[in-house]
């Protein structure tokens, strides 16, 4: 079947039958750095796309419908107009921090796309502790938020990213507790294993009640994480004018704008890998003709549905809710969110040493 | 009250005060001496109750300025004018932000339009006019700005 | 420079480790050039000073030289989502010395376009202060109702914004033909969206969070302070100068002064959201029955007022704005005074924000609908 895992391994076979284990490896990097390079590009240009056509069709309005048909070309055009603009660095600020922040921002996010299993058997790098690499990178983001808030020298900056600073730390344990649950469910960390585990069944239906508390609590948790509404205390334009990144303009701004947006299609996929599947078509049981129906629909069709599906769940809350208050913020974290997925994983391992799951 | 029942209880306790019935209001004219005590009464009275200062200006009469307090009462919803002559050259008069706090910001406004000094006002600072302003009052009628005009 | 020390100021911290910020002249939430400085403890509010000016143009001395026709226009530009209800305060207090009988027509008139202004000044706050506490989508919402109004008001005024329709005596033309058929559309298409305004904000969690409790105003306070309008009535004071000393035919006319009791920033906004359903009801009970006649009273080309003073109160969509007139018996005023609502509503923030969050702020700067050209002016 003409798929993905195909085509790497055809080219991984033709490239050692041409060049001895160094060279192979070696290309294989690079050409693995190329895809994701230009998957960033690629992802940053369709959701900043799909962004504000959905909020466009939440506000009674059209979007962008000028550049190219239907206005699909606006990012592009966006994209070269921050990139032909002058990068300014504020006279007081903290040169080497200010410049690096927004790189160190979209590291962290291309790191994170390492494990991701984009289809069945494909994924740049199936490490044994994938999730746990996953959480780890993960909180690395925050640093470029904070050296961001400090560096600019400036005050709105500065109050928002020691608001980030106290969301991300917060809601990183409930984020990390629902991944958890899964890890109890399946017994491994590895990310081709979750997949494989969901054969019979994506998480979601077969872990009963506690899996799908855990999802939600995974949603509020991912978009608090990202920084987007009604979390995004970092920025809250009407508050903080930007937050963190008041001071950047041009291209460095740009690579923040990426970063949120590669950081959301990045939580929405571990969304899906773990509690939809991820990769794995929809399978009941054993309900073998339907499985095998389902089985035509190829694999990276089922990744990228399910997240593009998370992301728009996310988008719709973005545009419908009003932003919390930071205070509100924390409190719903550490007193609702944090003791219910500590309780729930708590049932979820009752669940399964029990074996009461599907 | 209307306007007679208001002077009656006026003319009571504060003899010295002339009145003007011309306007829809009942006009109040007071020494600037006695100023604080007659509006500390106009609020607290009982039957008077003004507990709304509405409209708080000043008027540059050429000769003199004329302060203009514009009161109203959210009890019994009667309305007065009370009105204070200053001297232009130095006028000087006592604050009311104690008794009504809109008064705070009124006063710091007729401060830098007509140059009013208001006698223990919390913040007398200027309001609107950018720093450097002091001396020069916008407002009053022999005011001159030939960069900016104002006249059309 | 302007303000320096200010501005010097801003870059260091007062001997306690407090932080002062400057929100504005230049920011989102301010809706203009206000500029406030800030005291700030971490996120608590510690003490706020507004800083006014940035956009004074001296209204009061530019109408000393304008004749009592020609001032009535400057005014569009004091409070300018509710430029008609300016126009119409200016044009009561110049009737007011001359002696003229309005016809009922023009009255009719004017009060619909008072009201429908008062909508779309409601719709614009709800919109934007919906965008101040990050919720993006009402505001288009808004303005889609907002923009119905806009176009009846293009069609008979010539302008969207700034209108000028009032001349002492009654309007300066009369009504738009499609003006009736136009106006019964937007009350159709009000009732047929108004729900999605509660659904989207006033029954969302967050938003309620946001806005209980937040920057609470005691009755008293808001006599003191000389607050009018919906900030006054979400304390419960009643001071709504349509019903407690009418103007035009507001005497003839069905409607509830909106109260709420809380003082808080919840209340008023429930006040303005219920003020736009009565303004729906005035202007049902007069869209039908605008009388037949003159548009405009006769009257004298050269206007000139006896000499006297004059004081106009009309309720704006902010509160209360009085016109204050001082003639010597000249075509010009001698002096005027625009007592405008949001000068006062201004004053009451810093004893409001006291102890609360930035956030707080926005949601309590939101809620006192601060125009800053009408504080200015």
């Amino acid at each position: 079947m003409w798929s993905f895992s195909e085509i790497a391994n055809n080219l991984h076979q033709w490239l050692t039958g041409q060049f001895n284990d160094t060279w192979t490896l070696i290309i294989e990097m690079v050409l693995a750095g190329l895809a994701v390079i230009s998957l960033f590009a690629v992802l940053g240009l369709v959701l900043v796309l799909m962004e504000r056509k959905v909020s466009a069709w939440m506000q009674v309005r059209l979007g962008p419908n000028r550049v190219g048909p239907k206005g699909m070309f606006q990012t592009l055009a966006d994209t070269v107009k921050l990139m032909i603009k002058e990068g300014v660095t504020p006279a007081n600020a903290d040169k080497l921090m200010f410049n690096l922040a927004p790189f160190l921002a979209i590291i962290v996010a291309m790191l994170l796309l390492a494990p991701i299993a984009f289809a069945l058997n494909f994924q740049l790098w199936d490490i044994n502790i994938g999730i746990f690499y996953i959480a780890a990178i993960s909180s690395l983001s925050v640093i470029s938020i904070l050296m961001a808030g400090w560096a600019s020298n400036n005050k709105y900056s500065l109050l928002g990213a020691i608001r980030s600073g106290a969301q991300m730390v917060s809601y990183e344990l409930s984020a990390g507790l629902s991944i958890l649950t899964i890890v109890v469910l399946v017994g491994d960390l590895k990310i081709s294993s979750i997949v494989a585990s969901q054969a019979n069944g994506w998480w979601i239906f077969k872990g009963h009640i506690p899996v799908i508390i855990a999802f939600l609590t995974f949603i509020v948790a991912a978009t608090a994480e990202t920084n987007r509404a009604p979390f995004d205390m970092a920025e809250a334009e009407s508050e903080l004018t930007a937050g963190f990144h008041t001071e950047y303009s041009g291209m460095k701004f740009a690579l923040f704008f990426l970063a949120e947006y590669v950081n959301v299609f990045i939580v929405c996929s571990i969304g899906a890998i773990l509690f939809l599947g991820g990769p794995m078509p929809l399978h009941i049981g054993n309900w073998e003709g339907f499985n095998h129906v389902m089985d035509y629909i190829p694999s990276s069709v089922w990744f990228f549905g399910k997240t593009f599906f998370l992301i728009f769940l996310i988008m719709w809350v973005r545009w419908t809710f009003p932003r919390l208050r930071i205070d509100q913020l924390l409190n719903l974290e550490w007193k609702y969110l944090l003791p219910i997925s500590m309780i729930n994983l708590l049932l979820v391992t009752a669940i399964a040493i029990l074996k009461w799951h599907f | 009250m209307t306007k007679e029942e208001l002077k009656l209880n006026i003319t009571e306790w504060s003899p010295a005060s002339t009145f003007d019935e011309a306007g829809q209001w009942l006009n109040i004219n007071v020494e600037a001496n006695e100023f604080l005590p007659f509006m500390q009464q106009l609020r607290h009275s009982e039957a008077l109750c003004f507990d709304y200062l509405f409209c708080l200006t000043c008027v540059d009469w050429k000769t003199h300025l004329t302060m203009v307090y514009h009161l109203s009462s959210t009890k019994f919803r009667h309305n007065v004018v009370v009105k204070v002559k200053l001297d232009r050259s130095k006028p000087e008069i006592e604050t009311v932000a104690h008794i009504w706090r809109t008064a705070e910001f009124h006063e710091r406004e007729v401060y830098e339009m007509f140059g009013v000094h208001f006698l223990n006002h919390p913040d007398l600072r200027l309001l609107i006019l950018p720093e450097g302003w002091e001396g020069k009052n916008p407002l009053r009628k022999d005011f001159e700005d030939p960069i900016n005009m104002i006249k059309l | 420079m302007y303000r320096e020390t200010e501005i010097i100021k801003d870059f260091s911290t007062d001997g306690n480790g407090d932080m002062i910020i400057n929100v504005g002249p230049q920011h989102p939430a301010t809706h203009g050039v206000l500029h406030l400085v800030i005291t700030l403890n971490g996120e608590t509010i510690k003490k706020i000073e507004p800083h006014l000016g940035y956009i004074h143009r001296s209204i009061e001395k530019m109408c000393e030289s304008l004749t009592f026709r020609q001032f009535i226009y400057v005014t569009s530009r004091m409070d300018y989502l509710s430029a008609h209800i300016n126009n119409h305060a200016c044009v009561l207090c110049v009737e007011q010395g001359m002696e003229v009988e309005i016809p009922p027509r023009a009255q009719v008139i004017r009060v619909l376009m008072d009201e429908l202004t008062r909508i779309a000044s409601h719709e614009l706050w709800w919109g934007a202060m919906a965008m101040d506490l990050g919720a993006f989508t009402p505001f288009f919402h808004a303005f889609r109702e907002r923009e119905a109004i806009n176009d009846i008001m293009e069609e008979t005024c010539g302008a969207r914004l700034t209108m000028n329709y009032n001349v002492p005596g009654g309007v300066v033309n009369d009504l738009h033909p499609n003006f009736q058929k136009r106006v019964k559309e937007f009350l159709e298409l009000y009732k047929r969206k108004v729900h999605e305004y509660d659904e989207l904000l006033t029954e969302n969690v967050i938003f309620i969070n946001r806005m209980k409790g937040v920057g609470v105003l005691s009755a008293a306070d808001a006599i003191s302070y000389g607050c009018s309008g919906p900030v006054a009535r979400g304390s419960g004071v009643s001071c709504d100068v349509r019903k407690i000393y009418p103007y035009e035919i507001y005497d003839q006319l069905a409607f509830d002064e909106v109260l709420e009791t809380d003082g808080d920033s919840l209340a008023r906004y429930k006040v303005r959201v219920k003020e736009m359903n009565q303004s729906i009801k005035i202007i049902e009970q007069l869209i039908d029955n605008i009388p037949e006649g003159d548009f405009v009273a006769k009257t004298k080309n050269v206007l000139k007022l006896p000499k006297g003073e004059y004081y106009q109160r009309v309720e704006t969509a902010r509160g209360e704005l009085g016109v204050y007139i001082i003639s010597e018996g000249s075509t010009m005023p001698y002096r005027i005074k625009f007592r405008s609502p949001g000068f006062s509503n201004l004053s009451v923030l810093d004893k409001i924000a006291r102890g609360g969050k930035i956030a707080d702020l926005i949601a309590m700067m939101g809620t006192l609908d601060l125009v800053i050209p009408d504080i200015d002016r």
